[in-house]
């Protein structure tokens, strides 16, 4: 393999030595960006030390360097943000009109936006993906979740016309790194508009928007113990599912943790939704617009370092224009700009831990042992932090490892096929089924793709949109339950 | 099917569709690259040097031709180091006032031609107006395609004429205008550019500057698109100059960055990349001598033409 990577290197250099016309670096300033050294538990509107006096460190992927300490809060600190919830549940919040929780929502959107631009800088430093995304997606996305459902809170009886609508009580919500404060929009807004209390823990690796999040809510003047967060492991998580007085888990996350979720709440009457892992397929036919197509690909995989659950990893191009797609997929990698996340320029920024570019450099090697033709952008990368080349692995086989099992990392596996029917098969014939992409210029092929694919989600012609307005969710081993849109407050209620 | 002196001329209704949505989207990418610092100031000078300095109306006087040409030469000589323009755009019978007038400055002389704007004319009449400006020393021809036969799908009758004018050019290099604004969908923009570049185009062109809309960002990338097609089946190199619309600084440095990211640093030099603009130069001056002095100077500190 290492021959066979020799000539990009090649081009890399050629076509950076060519005359021509580059970016200076344009880096987002952090000054602006107020970070303390050590950020404690948010329990009950306060700022409370973990009963262990124990911290652990949150590092930007990019540099290797640690931001702050947070808090690892153990079994006796979600006992305490439980109680502090269901305490503000049955005495504040339960009794709270609904148009006056509506208005707390508001506030709490109003207040992120106006400080956005700090957000986005966190989010950037502190999960490795790039300002741009950040700026232009994470932090917009969040808002608008929260704006989207303040609007919902007092016009439940509309959305469930007919039926009495009950709140649940307390939810514990159980966040990933991948998009962190967007999850913990998505998690603490319908919660909240429902008459919820939460108690929301983000991910170990990037934990800092959520407790940014935490000051704003505070600033909004929100009852105390209405929103709790939390900051710690696995164990953290687990304390909270396991808690007794908790009505409701939400978890977006691995299948694997998602597994265990399900089995720990069995046989209890908590309420749950799980958002899990994907392995969706972009599927391009052979009249599709290519050059948008192409576009689509590469939004599909390599947005947010693919990091993304429902990211396009299994491509199946129709064979007729196969080798024209390639070659397109691989002009467009060429251009990609990898570097500092805090570059306005970069299009493809930090792996977000140690941990995950293992993981997927195991799966690069899997890749290669099992045969397939690899190819990843000829780029240099920074000598620190955690990278990954842009890369695609051409000649996979439906059974190969690379098809199979979500690597959660800029890796597209490339199939071909030649019919419809071929095509939908090998498309469901997955544990997951979370999302998929349809690029054609018939309209009839869309209708007849999207009713047979057996996907939350399926994109015509688009991929990784997203709208506050949209449900999204799983089949199958990608979870269950709906978050997002009118189908998103059905998880935080009891409906009769 | 590689270029070895011929190739096969492919079915032009079978060009890639394009989807104006994605097209959108991607553009609207572009225009969030940031440029600062030396990358700006490089931008601002390279863009200078790809205008083609235009002046075509009927009230054209061979002295109105003569200032122009001075100004493409000397753009702003209260500051050294700047470059001169690409060339000069006039009517085929301002082509030798003009061509005298640039003589030795490396700044070529471009004429419309095949009755422009509107292109309604015999064939006989537009050989014959081309041969007459390129017999007046014109370097490059700017032609306009029969937009009404396009339309009416007669692709053959618009292969065929761009390739006669090609052969009529001789030595001048060709830029096709498909005026854009009158094709109506990207889909037509595409293949009027494949139709354009199969018969011989050295150069395509979005529009007249008579018709708006004209060099919209989306056409600009639709057909720089066509060009990075064309060069992966032919090998051969197109250039492009969007036309018309171009009038600030900002939207000239993100068309430089779409060439950059579609095409590659190979375009980015006057030979590959023109900008049909007039007001745009000063534009680029005004900014030039921001970045160089601190001041923001007005408009009255640069010369008109």
């Amino acid at each position: 393999m290492a021959k066979k990577q020799t000539p990009s290197k090649a081009t890399a250099k050629t076509s950076q030595a060519s005359k021509g016309w580059d970016y200076s670096p344009s880096l987002e300033s952090t000054s602006h960006v107020d970070l303390k050294k050590q950020y404690n538990l948010y329990i009950n509107g306060e700022w409370v030390k973990p009963s262990s006096n124990k911290y652990f460190k949150t590092i930007n992927p990019a540099t290797e360097e640690v931001l702050a300490e947070v808090a690892y809060a153990n079994d006796k600190d979600v006992d305490r943000a439980v109680k502090a919830a269901r305490k503000a549940y049955t005495e504040v919040w339960s009794k709270t009109s609904p148009s006056e929780r509506a208005k707390y929502i508001y506030r709490i959107a109003r207040l992120m936006q106006e400080r956005a631009r700090e957000f986005s800088v966190i989010e950037s430093l502190d999960a490795g993906k790039t300002i741009r995304e950040s700026r232009d997606v994470d932090v917009p996305l969040a808002c608008n979740h929260f704006f989207y459902y303040a609007g919902w809170a007092d016009k439940l009886e509309y959305a469930f016309p007919n039926r009495k609508i009950e709140s649940l009580g307390v939810a514990g919500q159980i966040i990933p790194w991948n998009f962190p404060l967007l999850m913990a929009a998505w998690k603490i807004a319908p919660a909240l508009a429902t008459g919820n209390c939460v108690v929301l823990k983000p991910a170990e690796t990037t934990p800092l928007t959520a407790l940014k999040l935490a000051e704003i809510i505070h600033d909004s003047g929100l009852p105390p113990g209405v929103v709790n967060i939390v900051t710690g492991y696995g164990d953290t998580g687990a304390a909270i599912v396991n808690h007794p007085d908790v009505d409701k888990i939400a978890f977006t996350g691995s299948t694997g943790v998602g597994k265990i979720i399900q089995k720990a709440i069995a046989g209890t009457n908590k309420k749950a939704t799980l958002e899990l892992g994907g392995k969706s397929a972009n599927i391009i036919m052979d009249d599709a617009p290519i050059d948008q197509a192409v576009e689509g690909i590469i939004n599909g995989i390599f947005f947010n370092q693919g990091h993304v659950c429902c990211a396009g990893s299994r491509l199946f191009v129709q064979e007729g224009i196969a080798d024209k797609v390639i070659e397109k997929l691989k002009h467009r990698m060429n251009s990609l700009i990898i570097g500092d996340p805090m570059d306005k320029n970069t299009d493809i920024g930090a792996i977000n831990s140690k941990e995950q570019l293992d993981v997927i450099n195991g799966y690069l090697k899997i890749g290669k042992a099992e045969g397939a033709e690899m190819y990843q952008s000829p780029c240099d990368l920074p000598r620190n932090g955690y990278y990954c080349r842009p890369t695609l692995f051409l000649n996979v086989a439906q059974s190969s490892r690379l098809v199979q099992e979500e690597i959660f990392g800029p890796v597209l596996a490339i199939q071909t096929f030649r019919t419809v029917d071929e095509v939908i098969q090998k498309a469901n014939n997955t544990p997951f089924g979370l999302a998929a992409g349809v690029w054609t210029d018939k309209g009839s092929r869309i209708f007849n793709l999207t009713t047979k694919l057996r996907a939350g989600v399926v994109w015509a012609n688009t991929y990784n949109k997203f709208d506050p307005a949209s449900p999204f969710g799983g089949y199958k081993e990608s979870g269950f339950g709906r978050e997002g849109g009118l189908h998103g407050l059905e998880g935080y209620l009891k409906l009769s | 099917m590689k270029d070895k002196g011929g190739f096969e001329i492919p079915d032009f209704t079978k060009s890639p569709t394009i989807d104006k949505v994605g097209v959108e989207e991607r553009v609207a990418r572009f225009q969030t690259r940031s440029i600062k610092n030396e990358s700006k100031m490089q931008g601002l000078k390279l863009a200078l040097n790809m205008i083609d300095l235009t002046t075509l109306e009927g009230k054209d006087t061979p002295g109105k031709v003569r200032q122009m040409c001075y100004k493409a030469m000397h753009l702003h000589d209260m500051q050294s180091g700047l470059p001169t323009v690409a060339a000069v755009c006039v009517y085929p019978t301002m082509v030798r006032v003009a061509k005298n007038e640039v003589k030795g400055s490396g700044v070529k002389v471009a004429s419309v031609s095949t009755a422009f704007p509107s292109g309604q004319a015999p064939r006989d009449i537009k050989i014959r107006d081309t041969k007459f400006a390129v017999d007046e020393g014109a370097d490059e021809i700017d032609m306009v395609i029969s937009r009404g036969r396009f339309l009416s799908g007669d692709y053959n009758f618009v292969f065929d004429e761009i390739a006669t004018i090609k052969e009529a050019c001789g030595h001048a290099r060709l830029k096709v205008i498909l005026e854009t604004g009158e094709l109506a969908t990207l889909d037509n923009v595409r293949r009027a550019s494949d139709i354009a570049m199969h018969a011989g185009a050295d150069f395509i062109k979005t529009s007249t500057g008579k018709i708006q809309p004209a060099a919209t960002m989306q056409v600009t990338y639709t057909m720089l698109e066509a060009i990075r097609d064309f060069h992966l089946l032919t090998g051969r190199m197109v250039g492009m100059k969007p036309a018309g619309g171009i009038s600030n600084s900002k939207l000239a440095l993100h068309n430089l960055v779409m060439v950059k990211e579609t095409l590659g640093n190979d375009w980015l030099s006057n030979e590959w990349f023109r900008f049909g603009a007039s007001s745009l130069a000063n534009d680029l001056l005004m900014q030039i001598m921001k970045a160089e002095t601190g001041f923001y100077q007005s408009s009255d500190y640069f010369s008109i033409d």
